[in-house]
C-alpha cells in the first residue's frame, strides 16, 4: 500500500499543552513556522535541528513558557519585550564564535515589532545578522487585553480604540512593517498568512536558507482579540487574502520594483504585465471578511468608515505597485 | 612580562577586556566610556582580539545582545555611562535573574536633566538594586585589575551574577596614568575558560531560558539573588587573594587608610579615595585624628567589614557623589543599616559632593571635617550636608 508523504515533516518543535486560547491563529503559525524552519535547516545544514528561537514577551512567550514547563522542543530564549531581535543577533554573534552551525528565529507579535521593538529590529536588519524575525501579527496587543498597537487596521474595535460618538474605533492605517524590513535591502522579506500554510511554509523555508536577515510578517487570527468564532481562525486568515484585506508578497534585496505578489485566490481575476502583477479584481467584498469579526461590527453601521478602509487597502496595495477593485457587499 | 605603560583608564578598560578574551562585545558610543568600544574595534580589526564585535544601535541593545550571547555561554563584554546605563535598566534586572556573569565597564557620570556629561555616581548607584555586583576603582590600574576579578567573580558558579564596574567620567577615564598590563598568560590562568552549565543555546540539547514564573516561584528567584550575593562576599576576598598572589597587587572589599586611633574616618569611593588620602595625610600632621576608608565593593555591600571599621571611629563622615532625594546618599544609607543593631556605634553624618563634574576642593573637605568635628564634639549637625555649594546662584 502507498503511503503519501506528508505535506510537511512530522517532527514538533511546538508541543501540546501550551497555554494558547481556543483557536489561536498564532500557535497555528507557531508550529507551521518552525516546522519549516527545520526543513529548511536540514535541507541548508543537513540538521534539523539546526536553529534557536529568541522570542519577544508577549502572547506565545507567556502561554509556551510557564515555568516549570515548556512547549518548546528547540533552544528558546525570552528577555524582553522590544529587544527579541538584539538578543537573536546575541545568540548570531556568539554561534559564530562556538562555531555552531544554524540560524537563529526570531519571534515576536506585532506591538513587539512594530511598536515597541522596530528600532532593535531594524538594527538586526542593518547589521545583516544571520536572523529570520517572523512577526507574528494579530493586530493588537493581545496579551495585555486587546489594545490597539500601530499594526492595528483602519476601523478595528480594540480596547483603546472603541467606537463611539466621536471614533470610528482604529483611525490610522495600518502600519506594514513588511515594507520598512524591505527597506534595509535584505535578502528577503514576505508576508505570509496562517489562511494559507502552503505558501506560508515555503516562505519560511526560503527566509530560512538565505544567507543574511530575513523578515516576515504573518498574519495570526486571534479569535479572543478579534471576536471571531474559533472553529474558523484559518478560513477567515483565508478571506483575509481572498478579499484583498492581506497582501500576500515577497520583495528580495530591497527591490521594490520587482515586488513578487501571491495570487489571493478566491474567483480574483490578476493581471500581469511582463511577468508582474499591476491589478487585482477581487471578486470576494472586505465584507465577507469583517462580518466575521466583532471588532467591526459597527462599521456596518458607519458606510463611511467602511469606505474609508476600502480606500486605505487600494492605496496599501498601490504601494506595492497593483490597482486593485474591491466589491461592495450586495446590500 | 608584564608591560609598564600610561593609558588612560577607557584604554585600561578595553586591556581588561581584551585580556578577558569575551567571544561577543557589543556596545554603543556614550560620553565618557566612547573610547572603551573604540579601542576594542582596534584590537578586533588588528586581530589581537578574536571576538565578533556587535556595534549595536542602542544601549538597550548593547546589553541585549550581550544577555543573548552570555544566555549561549560566551564569555561578553560592554561600556557605558549615564543616560545608557538608565537605558539598560530594565535589562539589568533581567540578566541578574536569569545568571548570566556579563561584565560592564562604567565611566561613572550624572544623569540628566539637565544634561552633564562629568563624573557623578548616580548612573551605578541608581542600579543598586537590581543584583549586580559593582566594583569602583580608584585609578586606571584599579579600572584594569578589577575588571578582571569582576569576571573571575562574577562566572564563579556560586555567584553567577553579572558585574558592573566603575570609574570616574574624566577624572579617570579621560586621564592618563602609570598602568601595569598584566601579563596574557597568568591572566588565563586566573580567569580560565567560561564553560557554564546553567546557560546554553545548543541544538542538540535544547533548554528553555527566560520563562515566566508565576507567585509559586518567583520569590524564590528573587531569595536565591540574596543568596548569590551574599556567597559573592567570600568569593570576592578568595578573587582578591588570588589575584594578589598572581599580580601582586592587593585588593580588599573596605580598603582602610590610616585608621588606627582615627576618632574620624571618611568614607568614600572611586577616585575621590586618593584625594581624600592625601587629605588625611594633611589633617595628621596638624595633630587631627583622622582616617580613611574606600569602598572597592559596593555591591554585595560589605556588611561586617563596615561594622568592623565602624569600631575605630567615633565619627564616620561619608562623602559620596549620588543622592537620593529626601533621605541621602547611598553611602549614608548603606552604613546606616549595617550599623543599626550595632550596640556602640559611631556617628554617621553624610556629605553630598561632587555631583555632575563639580571638583572636590581640600577647602571642600575642611568643610565637611569641620562638621564631622562639630559631632565628635557632641554638637549637634545636619545628618545630610551638601558641601560646596554655590550658594550665590541659588
Amino acid at each position: 500500500m502507498a503511503v503519501r508523504k506528508p505535506p510537511i515533516t512530522t517532527r514538533e518543535y511546538w508541543a501540546p499543552g501550551h497555554a494558547a486560547c481556543a483557536g489561536c491563529g498564532c500557535a497555528t503559525g507557531m508550529r507551521l513556522v518552525t516546522k519549516a524552519f527545520s526543513e529548511a535547516m536540514e535541507e541548508k545544514y543537513g540538521d534539523p535541528d539546526a536553529f534557536a528561537i529568541a522570542h519577544a514577551t508577549g502572547c506565545m512567550e507567556v502561554v509556551s513558557a510557564v515555568f516549570p514547563y515548556t512547549a518548546w522542543k528547540a533552544p528558546w530564549i525570552h528577555v524582553a519585550f522590544e529587544n527579541a531581535a538584539a538578543v537573536a543577533a546575541g545568540i548570531d554573534a556568539a554561534w559564530k564564535k562556538k562555531g555552531i552551525k544554524g540560524k537563529i528565529l526570531a519571534f515576536g507579535g506585532d506591538g513587539g515589532t512594530a511598536d515597541i521593538g522596530l528600532q532593535a529590529l531594524s538594527g538586526m536588519l542593518e547589521r545583516r545578522h544571520n536572523v529570520v524575525y517572523v512577526m507574528y501579527d494579530n493586530e493588537a496587543y493581545m496579551n495585555t487585553g486587546i489594545q490597539r498597537s500601530s499594526s492595528t487596521p483602519y476601523g478595528a474595535w480594540t480596547t483603546t480604540s472603541p467606537p463611539g460618538k466621536y471614533s470610528v474605533g482604529e483611525d490610522k492605517p495600518k502600519k506594514w512593517v513588511a515594507l520598512i524590513a524591505a527597506a534595509h535591502q535584505v535578502p528577503y522579506v514576505a508576508t505570509a498568512s496562517i489562511g494559507n500554510p502552503f505558501d506560508l511554509v515555503k516562505k519560511v523555508k526560503k527566509a530560512a536558507k538565505v544567507d543574511g536577515p530575513a523578515f516576515i510578517q504573518m498574519h495570526c487570527t486571534c479569535p479572543t482579540g478579534w471576536k471571531s468564532p474559533i472553529e474558523k481562525s484559518v478560513e477567515l486568515a483565508k478571506l483575509a487574502i481572498e478579499t484583498g484585506v492581506w497582501p500576500l508578497f515577497e520583495i528580495e534585496n530591497g527591490d521594490f520594483n520587482h515586488i513578487k505578489i501571491q495570487s489571493p485566490g478566491g474567483g480574483a481575476k490578476v493581471k500581469r504585465e511582463g511577468g508582474k502583477v499591476v491589478a487585482i479584481e477581487f471578486k470576494k467584498p472586505i465584507e465577507e471578511y469583517l462580518k466575521m469579526q466583532g471588532r467591526f461590527k459597527h462599521l456596518f453601521k458607519r458606510p463611511e468608515a467602511m469606505e474609508e478602509l476600502r480606500n486605505q487597502i487600494k492605496e496599501m496595495w498601490k504601494v506595492l505597485g497593483v490597482e486593485v477593485t474591491l466589491p461592495k457587499a450586495e446590500e | 612580562m608584564p608591560i609598564r605603560t600610561v593609558m588612560k583608564a577607557n584604554e585600561a578598560a578595553a586591556w581588561a577586556a581584551k585580556l578577558a578574551k569575551p567571544k561577543v562585545i557589543a556596545a554603543f558610543p556614550i560620553t565618557p566610556s566612547t573610547l572603551v568600544p573604540e579601542k576594542i574595534s582596534e584590537f578586533v580589526a588588528n586581530g589581537e582580539l578574536d571576538a565578533e564585535f556587535i556595534k549595536v544601535e542602542s544601549e538597550h541593545s548593547a546589553i541585549s545582545a550581550c544577555v543573548g550571547a552570555s544566555a549561549a555561554g560566551v564569555r561578553t563584554f560592554t561600556a557605558t555611562a549615564s543616560q545608557g546605563l538608565a537605558l539598560m535598566h530594565e535589562v539589568l534586572f533581567i540578566a541578574a535573574g536569569m545568571r548570566l556573569p556579563i561584565v560592564v565597564a562604567i565611566g561613572n557620570r550624572s544623569l540628566s536633566a539637565p544634561i552633564n556629561i562629568w563624573n557623578d555616581w548616580q548612573d551605578t548607584i541608581s542600579e543598586r538594586d537590581t543584583g549586580w555586583l559593582q566594583f569602583y576603582a580608584e585609578n586606571n590600574q584599579e579600572a584594569l585589575d578589577l575588571i578582571l576579578i569582576a569576571y573571575k567573580v562574577a562566572e564563579n558558579e556560586k555567584v553567577l551574577l553579572p558585574a558592573m564596574v566603575g570609574f570616574d567620567a574624566f577624572i579617570l577615564t579621560h586621564t592618563v596614568e602609570p598602568v601595569e598590563i598584566p601579563d596574557q598568560e597568568l591572566v588565563d590562568e586566573f580567569l580560565g575558560e567560561y564553560e557554564p552549565k546553567h546557560a546554553f543555546i545548543d541544538p542538540h540539547n535544547p533548554i528553555t531560558q527566560g520563562t515566566l514564573a508565576f507567585p509559586a516561584h518567583y520569590m524564590e528567584t528573587r531569595y536565591l539573588l540574596w543568596k548569590a550575593n551574599e556567597a559573592a562576599k567570600k568569593v570576592i576576598d578568595e578573587a582578591f587573594a588570588e589575584f594578589e598572589k598572581r599580580f601582586g597587587r592587593k585588593y580588599q572589599k573596605v580598603e582602610e587608610y590610616r585608621t588606627d586611633d582615627a576618632d574620624i574616618i571618611l568614607v568614600t569611593m572611586g577616585s575621590l579615595a586618593g584625594t581624600v588620602k592625601d587629605y588625611v595625610d594633611r589633617a595628621r600632621e596638624k595633630g587631627i585624628k583622622v582616617g580613611a576608608a574606600k569602598m572597592t565593593v559596593y555591591r554585595p555591600f560589605p556588611v561586617e567589614e563596615v561594622r568592623e571599621l565602624a569600631k575605630k571611629a567615633k565619627v564616620i563622615a561619608l562623602l559620596e557623589k549620588n543622592i537620593t532625594f529626601s533621605v541621602g546618599g547611598a553611602l549614608f544609607q548603606d552604613f546606616s543599616r549595617a550599623l543599626v543593631n550595632e550596640d556602640e556605634k559611631p556617628k554617621l553624618v553624610d556629605f553630598i559632593l561632587g555631583l555632575g563634574g563639580r571638583d572636590v576642593t581640600f577647602q571642600n573637605l575642611d568643610e565637611a571635617l569641620s562638621i564631622a568635628e562639630k559631632a565628635l564634639r557632641g554638637e549637634k549637625v545636619d545628618e545630610v550636608n551638601w558641601i560646596g555649594l554655590r550658594k550665590e546662584i541659588l
